[in-house]
């Protein structure tokens, strides 16, 4: 990015560093973000809620243990948490009326282990409701504008961490992906995204859309902030019993700078016909610019990808459709005056959920149901495991799959909202990496001609993140991939 | 009416808790008799993002049901969703098993029913239990400490054909599970209930009739009411003509009827669907093996033990073998008896008797099994008599001191100190001389009344034996 003199402009490996040499103190710089949201975020609309007292408590206690020394690298970087992550004491809206003025008692599992590293939490990021969405336009809280054109969108569903990040509210942030809800809006944004592995991040505490598909993920100015992030998030969960033991890597270590030798994958079926042909042309150059870094491209396939959206939106919204059935006004949240129970549940779930959600639990409902169930559900899963299998046939060829993140740049607010099949769409590139569990990183690779962020996606195998983190740090440095700072 | 003719098919699907110390999926307590909502967490309660974690221990105990029932235990079953729509399921869904169930294919004898009855069982599976609703004035609580709690769901096939058979299969089942500690069994406190499936068919018909199902039975006596109401009430709609419609009923235990639920609160279509956030449920044979080398006697192989190696009769195996505790402690009686019948009969009166008046089982009700067996032996070797042990029996129950202690406090020993017997008969006949005339003339029933008199001059304690002995020979003189 255009260097700023502005602290809130540093990526976390500045912050982390000058933070150590005492350049400025937390607070210092927790107050450079507070003041950046005050200023643009009533145009962009990227947080749900604004922590600022919380932040400041929890920057002054982070200038405290900077100064005795032997800090994480994360102590004292101001982040932004999508609302969608359950943080004690701190209300959790998932967007939605629903749960508008729902406050956690606990903390989501990587919400407790950024804490104990001593991150400062500025606020709650705006969000598709319940993520469901890829423009941040099914919001309960209004739609998040793109920081590079504010009468586009965002992308979604983690629509406010992307935006956030890059018009520097904040110096990371936390997002999930289902189905590409990290990496595209981190492509519509022009930041860093990654959506790790099935399994590498715990999932407790963080509300859940469809839960075999869901991934934790963070939001960064730089591929090496992607890999601080994920170094603290990854890992075993004893609350989660889908995370993987595995040990994780030292990621910021693994980002050498080396591709040579390295052998990309570029599957035929992701460049079709309608994609924006300024997308094709800035993801080209970046194959281009490995091959002069000492690396290979082969075009490979992956037959089943048509089936990708197809596939998805039957398994998540049948899991969404469970998923989101606590949500009845018996316990917490939205509570509407009935006469008995089914009442109860009827009103309250009318007037609590979105258009979107309601049209995404009838169709997960109607997916699981008596008689429909081997032809949908069944069905859907069968392809899952063929889309699953194109990957690890591919993977047999290369070491990564390089791809754009989405067919199209951001495009405009409300212009996809009457049509629910052409926004879903937008995910084309991204779901079905969620069906086969798979490491994606999105990292900007150009700009379009009206100046908007174009995405490249890495995918690599599964567990894989070290390496796609150091394909897509390399491109970084060889400075092939300007970032361009938001004129805000 | 007339039941002639017609013939009851019956299944079971038994509820029952496991006994573990936390909840199935967090780390809960399980414990009965807390205020409401006291054994809660995020998880218990399906708080927005929380997730299950499979309590190990629970599966433990699955398995030893599986086995004491003779089920195969599945190497990998899943968890299923099951979707339904009530205010005490705080998921709205429930997790289950459903395509994989953990047991399969067992199958219970059924004591005491002429040649042996077998009682298939379709499948045994875990579950998680809801909470509970409380209905107070005008408004609608809900009590979640029991959400959560594991729970092994056991149906069996249609094999039953009546109200007593279905009780006698219920108390086995039950007996069993208590036996192998899978579960206290305590219907009263919710831990064991029931639904029956209930259908009637003309004798001999090949196809089983249109089957009611009765909900949430909780006792022994609601089970067999509610049968034998339904199967009337089945008949009855036959015999009219009528076509029994499949339907779900609940129990008025006031009424003393079934009565239909409302179609609202039933009317489901679970959408079943593998469980997404937890992994196959994978149960090795080492543990399968480790758990089946532990398993502890079971009530059949208890029984006919009893009967084989103690010669005692059906009935008494049946009240000894029960429930494990008055087994295991009319057990630990036995060392160094060799009269058997006599512990038998002991429990079966005095300890049962004290155990049923203080609501406790005989551990807690009675003395130790050890001091009561040290107590019989004494009797057997007669250095008290069967009197003087329920003497020391009684004062045992509250003091808790030895056999021994007690016998030599309450000074019961015999006493067998001849010349002493000698004397007291002495004085008895020379006390009654025309008694004695009586005697002697051939009224050979009085003799019960001179050794009476003699144990009440000796204070009870005189040797039974020699005061007949000696009582003869003076009589005869």
């Amino acid at each position: 990015m255009a260097p700023s003199s502005e602290l809130n402009c540093l990526t976390i490996s500045e912050a982390a560093e000058r933070l150590r040499r005492r350049e400025f103190s937390v607070l210092e710089l927790t107050r450079a973000c507070l003041e950046r949201i005050a200023a643009v975020d009533p145009k962009l609309n990227a947080f749900i809620t604004v922590t600022e007292e919380e932040a400041m408590a929890q920057a002054e206690a982070a200038d405290r243990r900077l100064k005795a020394g032997a800090a994480a690298t994360l102590c004292g970087i101001p982040l932004g948490i999508k609302d969608i992550y359950c943080t004690a004491g701190m209300r959790t809206t998932c967007a939605s009326k629903i749960l508008e003025n729902f406050v956690p008692p606990f903390d989501a599992s990587v919400i407790a282990k950024l804490r104990r590293e001593g991150a400062v939490f500025v606020g709650k990021t705006n969000m598709d409701e319940f993520a469901m969405g890829s423009s941040t336009e099914n919001s309960a809280f209004g739609p998040t504008a793109n920081p590079h054109d504010l009468t586009r969108v965002a992308g979604g569903s983690s629509g406010g961490s992307a935006a956030a990040v890059a018009a520097d509210e904040c110096l990371g942030a936390l997002g999930t992906d289902t189905g590409g809800s990290i990496r595209e809006p981190a492509a519509f944004c022009g930041v860093v995204g990654i959506k790790p592995t099935y399994s590498r991040v715990s999932r407790y505490g963080v509300v859940a859309y469809a839960s075999s598909l869901d991934q934790v993920g963070p939001f960064s100015k730089s591929v090496r902030d992607a890999a601080i992030l994920l170094r603290t998030l990854a890992g075993e969960d004893p609350q989660d019993s889908t995370c993987s033991a595995r040990p994780v890597p030292d990621y910021e270590r693994g980002l050498t700078g080396d591709v040579k030798g390295l052998r990309i994958g570029v599957p035929k079926e992701f460049f079709v016909e309608g994609m924006q042909p300024e997308v094709e042309k800035a993801v080209r150059a970046m194959l281009k610019q490995y091959e002069s870094m000492g690396a290979t491209t082969r075009e490979i396939s992956l037959p089943h990808s048509s089936y990708a959206i197809a596939c998805y939106y039957i398994v998540a919204t049948a899991e969404a459709s469970a998923n989101l059935a606590r949500y009845d006004g018996v316990r917490y949240g939205l509570r509407e005056r009935a006469e008995d129970n089914v009442e109860l549940n009827e009103k309250t779930r009318e007037r609590g959920f979105g258009a979107e959600v309601k049209r995404r639990i009838m169709l997960g409902t109607f997916a699981l149901s008596a008689g429909y169930y081997d032809a949908y559900y069944l069905k859907a899963m069968r392809v899952r495991t063929l889309i699953r299998r194109d990957f690890e046939r591919a993977f047999e060829n290369c070491d990564v799959i390089v791809t754009p993140v989405a067919p199209t740049t951001a495009f405009r607010l409300g212009e996809k909202m009457s049509d629910p099949l052409t926004m879903y769409l937008s995910d084309i590139f991204t779901i079905s990496v969620n069906l086969a569990g798979l490491p994606g990183l999105s990292m900007p690779c150009g700009y379009d001609a009206n100046n908007l962020p174009i995405g490249m996606q890495i995918i690599g195998p599964q567990f894989s993140e070290e390496m796609v983190l150091r394909v897509g740090d390399a491109l970084e440095r060889s400075g092939a991939a300007t970032l361009r700072r938001p004129a805000l | 009416m007339n039941r002639e003719g017609y013939e009851a098919v019956i299944g079971l699907e038994v509820h029952t808790h496991l006994q573990t110390k936390s909840k199935l999926f967090c780390g809960c307590s399980t414990e009965f008799g807390k205020a409401p909502n006291e054994n809660v967490c995020p998880v218990c309660m399906g708080m927005p993002g929380v997730l299950p974690v499979l309590n190990r221990h629970a599966v433990e105990l699955a398995v030893r049901t599986g086995l004491a029932t003779n089920c195969e235990i599945a190497p990998r079953s899943i968890f299923d969703r099951k979707s339904y729509f009530y205010p005490d399921l705080p998921k709205n869904y429930q997790i289950s098993q459903y395509e994989t169930p953990i047991g399969k294919g067992g199958y219970i004898d059924l004591p005491g029913h002429g040649e042996s009855k077998r009682v298939r069982l379709v499948r045994i599976h875990i579950e998680e239990d809801a909470g509970k609703n409380i209905h107070e004035m005008n408004s609608s609580l809900v009590d979640f400490n029991r959400s959560g709690v594991p729970l092994v769901e056991i149906v069996s096939e249609p094999d039953l054909r009546t109200a007593n058979e279905a009780v006698t299969y219920l108390r086995e089942l039950r007996s069993i599970l208590r036996y192998i500690g899978a579960s206290d069994g305590r219907m009263e406190e919710g831990s064991f209930r029931c639904d029956v499936n209930v259908s009637v068919r003309k004798k001999d018909a090949p196809k089983f009739g249109v089957k009611t199902e009765i909900k949430n039975l909780n006792s022994f006596r609601f089970v067999e009411k509610a049968i034998e109401h339904e199967v009337g009430r089945q008949i009855k709609v036959l015999e009219a003509g009528g076509k029994v419609e499949q339907e779900t009923h609940l129990w008025d235990p006031e009424r003393e009827e079934t009565r239909p639920m409302r179609s609202k609160e039933f009317a489901n279509d679970y959408r079943y669907f593998p469980e997404p956030d937890l992994p196959p449920l994978v149960v090795p044979t080492a543990m399968v093996e480790s758990v089946r080398r532990a398993m502890p006697e079971l009530p059949a192989v208890k029984r006919a033990r009893y009967v084989r190696d103690y010669g005692l009769s059906g009935y008494e195996v049946g009240v000894l073998t029960a429930e494990k505790e008055t087994a295991d402690y009319f057990e630990a009686m036995l060392p160094g008896l060799t009269n058997v019948k006599m512990a038998a009969n002991w429990v079966m009166t005095e300890v049962l008797r004290v155990a049923n008046e203080s609501g406790k089982a005989p551990p807690e009700a009675a003395p130790a099994a050890a001091e009561v067996g040290t107590l019989l032996r004494m009797v057997e070797a007669q250095k008290i008599s069967l009197n003087a042990a329920k003497t020391a029996f009684a004062a045992m129950c509250t003091s808790r001191k030895s056999a021994e202690a007690t016998v030599a406090e309450l000074a019961l020993a015999q006493v067998s100190d001849e010349g002493a017997i000698a004397a007291a008969c002495a004085k008895v006949i020379a006390e009654e001389p025309d008694k004695v005339a009586e005697y002697r003339s051939g009224r050979d029933k009085l003799f019960g009344f001179f050794v009476g008199q003699v144990m009440k001059a000796m204070g009870g304690k005189a040797n039974p034996k020699m005061v007949n002995e000696i009582l003869k020979k003076k009589l005869a003189a």
